[in-house]
């Protein structure tokens, strides 16, 4: 299956039936499938008239505790932004996929990774974060698609799926797993109750300092349990090794191959690929800067992630960065010409 | 052992279909496959491309820079990647669609008039499964078993009728 209908079909069977969208290249199969398939499950497609109104229709359906996704590329996820600070801001679960592409502006249309610091750092004004998985593979959009929407509902957040237009467009074998949905009880859903009990409020405006300022206190409270517990990354032969390349989604299959290609010439090479872009895995980067002599970056953009490496680094050793962007996907023979470039340094 | 293998030509010729056959037959052996296609503005008539990587081994980049399998259908595909196919590999080239006659050296180019033999054998539209088929006989990369299990499972369920044709096109590839 290809990466954005993979995806599509685990958000289905994570139990999400309400898709709000706006097509863009290199994501609209995202939307093609959930138009094919929403219909025939009961579920709700909607295009929407544009990306703003798209993530608005996530806030509403997300505010009901609904299971509740939308999916663009770059230039609309700077549309979404304003709406995505609003549900972080209504302490809100939704599922949000951005299949990166060139930019700034409209930029182009080939893979890039070019989003990560808007991803992790600043995707809508305020204090807040969203949690931001990074597939390298398309089982692992899958399945990082059923752990994006728990984890979502677990800490009333939103979650992101950050891949690209390669992982969108390309296929690969997948399996979808046994488990499937895991609904939580959400009783601070706006659901209609009849006078039941007292009515959810679900609202992100707060006039009075001290009351936000608690509000967001307790957020970030909330935050550092996730980043206690919430981790995903994946380290190869970092033990032994005197240059750990850090690398995450489909940058990091092609550091795989140059680093393969790397021991082969005797070389000692690891990678670390975080798979939580946030929280971001500090811990195993400083780790293996105790260990390692240097580190190398390598994204698909002109170094955005390199930053928190080197602050998880804290300077204890160098950590130097190559990354190609606009499009441009790095070759394997680059990425070994890099390395070797460090081993000569190193040695 | 893992094959690289990288189909061009021009948008609606087949190359990304030809490729799912390809990926698909690897898969149907057991085989860790991965394709990806070249999408966005160039697919409306211009070139069209496709990366195919079947291993043994999970696969690291799935972007294909230097096959050691081409297939190749048009003259701008043909200039830009017949020098990038690796020593020992094996090309097939429309030579009904492209004049070129190159000699690369350590490269195997066959060059078979597939559009018109296609034509000849009332299998039109079917020249990229005609080369596929010269490929698969000049260097088995998978068995003909293989690749008519991944014809099956790449055409779609309202066109199962034309199933037939490509197996006639691979043969017919396979005996040239």
């Amino acid at each position: 299956m290809k990466g954005n209908e993979a995806l599509a079909e685990a958000a289905i069977r994570a139990g999400c039936r309400h898709f709000f969208g706006y097509p863009i290249t290199p994501q609209t199969e995202v939307s093609a499938y959930m138009a094919k398939r929403m219909p025939k499950i009961g579920g709700t497609f909607l295009q929407a008239e544009s990306e703003v109104a798209a993530i608005n229709m996530v806030l509403g359906a997300a505010s009901t505790g609904k299971r509740v996704m939308t999916s663009s590329s770059s230039p609309g996820i700077s549309l979404k932004s304003e709406g995505i600070s609003y549900i972080a801001g209504s302490d809100l679960p939704c599922l949000i996929v951005n299949v990166m592409r060139g930019g700034p502006g409209l930029g182009g249309i080939q893979p890039s990774q070019a989003d990560y610091w808007q991803a992790t750092h600043a995707s809508g004004h305020g204090d807040f974060f969203n949690l931001v998985f990074a597939p390298s593979t398309i089982q692992e959009m899958v399945n990082l698609t059923f752990t994006a929407f728990d984890l979502a509902d677990k800490y009333r957040m939103p979650a992101m799926i950050l891949a690209d237009g390669m992982l969108g467009q390309m296929m690969e074998p997948v399996e979808f797993p046994e488990v499937q949905a895991h609904p939580i009880e959400k009783p601070w859903a706006t659901t209609g109750h009849g006078g039941k009990r007292p009515h959810n409020i679900v609202n992100s405006l707060y006039l009075k300092p001290e009351d936000l300022e608690d509000l967001v206190r307790q957020r970030f409270a909330r935050y550092e349990v996730v980043k206690e517990n919430e981790v995903l990354v994946e380290s190869q032969y970092t033990e032994d090794a005197d240059i750990v390349v850090v690398a995450y989604g489909a940058t990091a299959r092609i550091v795989n191959s140059a680093v393969k290609s790397a021991r082969a010439k005797g070389l000692k090479v690891g990678v670390i690929r975080p798979i939580t872009l946030w929280p971001f895995p500090e811990k195993v980067i400083a780790q293996a800067a105790d260990s390692c002599k240097a580190m190398l970056c390598v994204e698909m953009s002109m170094g955005q992630m390199v930053d928190d490496v080197r602050l998880a680094a804290n300077g204890k050793v160098p950590v130097h960065f190559f990354g190609r962007t606009g499009g441009v996907i790095p070759t394997p023979a680059e990425v070994l010409a890099e390395i070797e470039k460090i081993a000569g340094g190193v040695q | 052992m893992t094959h690289n293998i990288l189909l061009a030509g021009f948008g609606g010729q087949g190359i990304l279909f030809c490729g799912k056959v390809s990926a698909y037959g690897g898969l149907m052996a057991g085989k860790q496959v991965s394709w990806l296609p070249s999408y966005g503005p160039e697919m409306r008539g211009g070139t069209a491309n496709c990366s195919v990587c079947i291993s043994d081994e999970p696969i690291g980049s799935p972007l294909v820079l230097a096959p050691d399998l081409l297939l190749v259908m048009n003259k701008p595909s043909y200039d830009k990647f017949i020098h990038t196919v690796t020593p020992g590999g094996t090309a097939v080239v429309d030579s009904t669609l492209i004049a070129d006659r190159d000699e690369v050296e350590g490269v195997h180019i066959h060059y078979v008039p597939a559009t018109a033999l296609a034509e000849e054998r009332g299998l039109k539209g079917l020249a990229n499964i005609v080369l596929l088929g010269k490929l698969l006989g000049e260097t088995q990369f998978l068995t003909l078993d293989e690749i008519k299990k991944g014809i099956e499972k790449s055409v779609p369920a309202s066109k199962q009728h034309l199933v037939e044709k490509n197996f006639e096109a691979i043969q017919l590839g396979m005996s040239l």
